[in-house]
C-alpha cells in the first residue's frame, strides 16, 4: 500500500468517525436536555399543579397559567388559521409564479424566522399602547393582545403549509372541476382546500406547537397574572411565562415548579409534533 | 334581507354571479396574503418608531457606545450587539461542523434502516421550546459548565487567575490569554450562551444540509465512487461543491434563529452590561437585554429597547434574506 492511499484510506475513515460522533453528541444533547426535563418535571408533578393558581407562591400551581395558555393559545391560532389557509391559497393557486407571489411567499419565509421578541414588542405597539392610551394611562396588557402575539408567529408556518399542500394537489382536479363549468373560488374552496385537508391540519397543527412554548412575545403582551381569569381583555399569565419568572426565582420550590410547567409544555409541543408527523404519514401512504 | 325589487328585477344571470364572487373571492385572499407584507413591514416601523427618541438623542453615537445606565439616561448599544454577535459566531463555529457532521452521517455512513430514526430524533430537537433550553441552561448545564468546562478553560488557555501567569497556550497564541481568562465563579458567560445557541441551531442546520446533500443526482456520485473516490471524497469534492450555495444558505437561518433566540440566551448570559474581552464573563444580547428590561423601563430606556429591537429586526432580516436566496439558488437549478 503506498503512502497517498493510506493517506485517503486514514483521512476517511477520521471523517467517518467524526461524522458519527457529531451524531452522537446531538442525540446525547437531546436525551440530556430530555431527561432533565422528565426527571425534574415528574418529580415536581402534584395535583396542586392543576388545582392552585400562581398567586400562593411556592404553595400553589399553575392552574391560572394553563388556563391562560390555553386561552392565548386558542385566540392566536383562531386569528391565525383562516389568514393563514387563506393568504396559503392565494399563493398557491392565484399567484403562484408571478412576481407578487414569488415575492409574498419569499416573505413568509423570512416571517417564518423572524425574531419572535420583536413580534412582542410589534404588538405592544400597535395593541397595548393604543389601548393604554384609550383606559386613562392604565396600561392594558391582555390576554388578547398576547393572542395576536402569537398569531404572528403562527401565521407564516401555516401559510407556507397552505401553499405547499395545495401545490401537491394534482392538476387534473382543478381542470376536471373548471371543465364542468364550477367558478373558481367553489373549486378553491370546496374542492381543492378538502384535497389538502390533512396536510393543513398538520400545518395547523405544527403551528399550534411552536407556539406553545413562545415566551418571549408574551413578556410585553400578556404580561402575566397571579390570578385566574378567563377575560382575554385582561392581563393574562401563561405556562411559558410562568416558568421565565420561577426559573429565575431564588427560592428552591418555585424552581420545581418551573420544571413542572416545563414538562408539561415540553410533553404538549412532542405530543403535537408526534400527532402532526402521524397525520401527515398516514396522507402520504394514501398517495 | 330580500328586498322585493331584487325579487321583481330579472334573475342575474349566473356566469355575473360568478364571476363577482370570484372577483371578492380572490380579493380576499389576497388581503389576507398582505397581511404577511404588513406584519414585517408594521414590525420594522414600529421599532423604528418607538426608537426614534433614542436615535434622536444619541444619534450615532448609539451604536458606538458602550454605555447603558440608567441614572445618567446614557444608553449605547454596543454591549447587546457585541453579545449577540459574539454568542452567534461561537454558535455558529460549534453547530456548522457537528451540523455537516450529523448531515454526512445520516445522507451517506448510517446503515439505511437507520436514518430516519435518527433525523427524527435530531429534529425532536428542534421542536422543543427554547424556554426549555434556557432551563436546561441555567440549572443543569451552567453549574456543570462552571465546575468542569470553564476551570480546564482558564487553566489550559487563559491567564491563569492564580498566579497570574498565562498559560502555554495563552503565551504563544495573542488574545486567547484575555479571552478565558476569568474570576467570576459562576456559569453564566458568552461562551456558556453560545453553546446553549448551538446546540439550539444545530437541527436546523442539520436538517438543511441533509435536506439539500439527497438533491446530488446519484449519477454524479456513483461516477465519483467509480473513478475510485471514497465515502469523505465524494462528500466533500462533489457532493458540497454541489450544495454550496444551499449549505451557507443553511447556515444564514441558523444565524439567523441564533441571533433572535431570547429565552435560552437570557438564562445563560448572566444579563452583565459590561464590555468584557473574556468569553467567560457574563454579558448581553440585544434579546435579553429586552427581555430583561422593557417591563420595567420607561421614557428614553424605552425608546432604546425599542431601538434595540430595530437593529435586530434589521440584521436579522438581512441574514435571513440572504439565506434565502442563497437557498432559492439551488432550488432554481433543481427546477423547483
Amino acid at each position: 500500500m503506498d503512502a497517498l492511499y493510506l493517506r485517503r484510506r486514514l483521512t476517511n475513515a477520521l471523517a467517518l468517525v467524526l461524522s458519527t460522533a457529531a451524531t452522537l453528541v446531538g442525540l446525547a444533547f437531546l436525551a440530556w436536555i430530555l431527561w432533565e426535563t422528565l426527571r425534574q418535571g415528574i418529580a415536581a408533578l402534584d395535583l396542586k399543579l392543576f388545582t392552585k393558581i400562581t398567586a400562593y407562591g411556592d404553595q400553589g400551581g399553575l392552574a391560572n397559567a394553563m388556563v391562560g395558555s390555553l386561552i392565548i393559545n386558542v385566540v392566536g391560532i383562531a386569528i391565525a388559521t383562516p389568514v393563514g389557509v387563506l393568504a396559503g391559497t392565494w399563493l398557491a393557486e392565484y399567484a403562484n409564479r408571478t412576481r407578487l407571489g414569488e415575492t409574498i411567499r419569499f416573505l413568509n419565509d423570512i416571517l417564518l424566522s423572524a425574531p419572535s421578541i420583536v413580534m412582542g414588542l410589534f404588538v405592544y405597539t400597535i395593541i397595548v399602547l393604543p389601548s393604554t392610551a384609550l383606559s386613562d394611562g392604565n396600561t392594558t396588557f391582555s390576554g388578547f393582545a398576547g393572542g395576536v402575539a402569537l398569531a404572528l408567529i403562527a401565521l407564516p408556518v401555516i401559510v407556507r403549509t397552505t401553499d405547499e399542500m395545495l401545490r401537491l394537489v394534482p392538476s387534473t382536479l382543478r381542470e376536471a372541476a373548471l371543465s364542468l363549468g364550477v367558478p373558481q373560488w367553489k373549486l378553491t374552496s370546496q374542492i381543492l382546500l378538502r384535497a389538502a385537508r390533512s396536510g393543513i391540519v398538520t400545518g395547523v397543527l405544527l403551528a399550534l406547537a411552536r407556539i406553545s412554548g413562545e415566551t418571549a412575545p408574551l413578556l410585553f403582551t400578556a404580561f402575566g397574572n397571579n390570578f385566574m381569569t378567563l377575560d382575554p381583555m385582561d392581563k393574562m399569565s401563561s405556562l411559558p411565562q410562568v416558568i421565565y419568572q420561577y426559573a429565575n426565582d431564588p427560592g428552591e420550590a418555585m424552581h420545581a415548579l418551573a420544571w413542572a410547567g416545563a414538562f408539561v409544555v415540553t410533553l404538549f409541543v412532542l405530543l403535537l409534533s408526534l400527532a402532526s408527523r402521524l397525520l401527515f404519514t398516514r396522507k402520504v401512504s394514501h398517495d | 334581507m330580500p328586498e322585493p325589487v331584487i325579487a321583481i328585477a330579472a334573475p342575474e344571470h349566473r356566469a355575473t354571479r360568478d364571476a363577482r364572487h370570484d372577483r371578492l373571492f380572490a380579493g380576499l385572499l389576497k388581503a389576507c396574503a398582505f397581511l404577511v407584507l404588513a406584519a414585517l413591514l408594521g414590525a420594522a416601523f414600529a421599532t423604528l418608531w418607538g426608537g426614534r427618541e433614542a436615535f434622536d438623542t444619541f444619534g450615532w453615537r448609539f451604536l458606538t457606545s458602550a454605555a447603558w445606565d440608567p441614572g445618567s439616561q446614557e444608553y449605547g448599544a454596543l454591549v447587546p450587539v457585541y453579545g449577540t454577535l459574539a454568542t452567534s459566531a461561537i454558535a455558529l463555529l460549534i453547530a456548522v461542523p457537528v451540523s455537516f457532521g450529523i448531515a454526512l452521517y445520516l445522507s451517506e455512513v448510517a446503515p439505511r434502516w437507520l436514518r430516519t430514526p435518527v433525523a427524527s430524533a435530531i429534529e425532536l430537537l428542534a421542536g422543543i421550546p427554547s424556554i426549555i433550553y434556557g432551563m436546561w441552561g441555567l440549572f443543569v448545564f451552567a453549574p456543570f459548565f462552571a465546575e468542569h468546562i470553564k476551570p480546564w478553560l482558564t487553566t489550559y488557555l487563559g491567564n491563569n487567575p492564580d498566579d497570574g501567569n498565562p498559560s502555554w497556550v495563552a503565551g504563544h497564541v495573542p488574545f486567547i490569554g484575555k479571552m478565558f481568562a476569568s474570576d467570576y465563579p459562576f456559569g453564566a458567560s458568552i461562551l456558556t450562551a453560545g453553546i446553549v445557541l448551538a446546540i439550539m441551531i444545530i437541527p436546523f442546520i442539520s436538517s438543511v444540509m441533509r435536506e439539500v446533500f439527497q438533491t446530488v443526482p446519484t449519477r454524479l456520485k456513483e461516477s465519483a465512487y467509480a473513478l475510485g473516490s471514497s465515502t469523505w471524497e465524494v462528500s466533500w469534492d462533489i457532493v458540497l461543491p454541489y450544495t454550496r450555495s444551499a449549505v451557507i444558505g443553511g447556515i444564514f437561518l441558523g444565524l439567523g434563529r441564533a441571533l433572535g433566540e431570547t429565552m435560552a440566551v437570557t438564562f445563560v448570559l448572566g444579563n452583565a452590561m459590561d464590555l468584557s474581552a473574556s468569553l467567560l464573563d457574563p454579558g448581553a444580547s440585544i434579546a435579553s437585554t429586552i427581555a430583561n428590561q422593557f417591563s420595567e423601563a420607561v421614557g428614553l430606556q424605552k425608546s432604546a429597547l425599542m431601538a434595540l429591537a430595530f437593529l435586530l429586526f434589521v440584521v436579522t432580516f438581512v441574514v435571513l434574506l440572504i439565506a434565502r436566496l442563497m437557498l432559492r439558488r439551488l432550488a432554481s437549478r433543481e427546477g423547483r
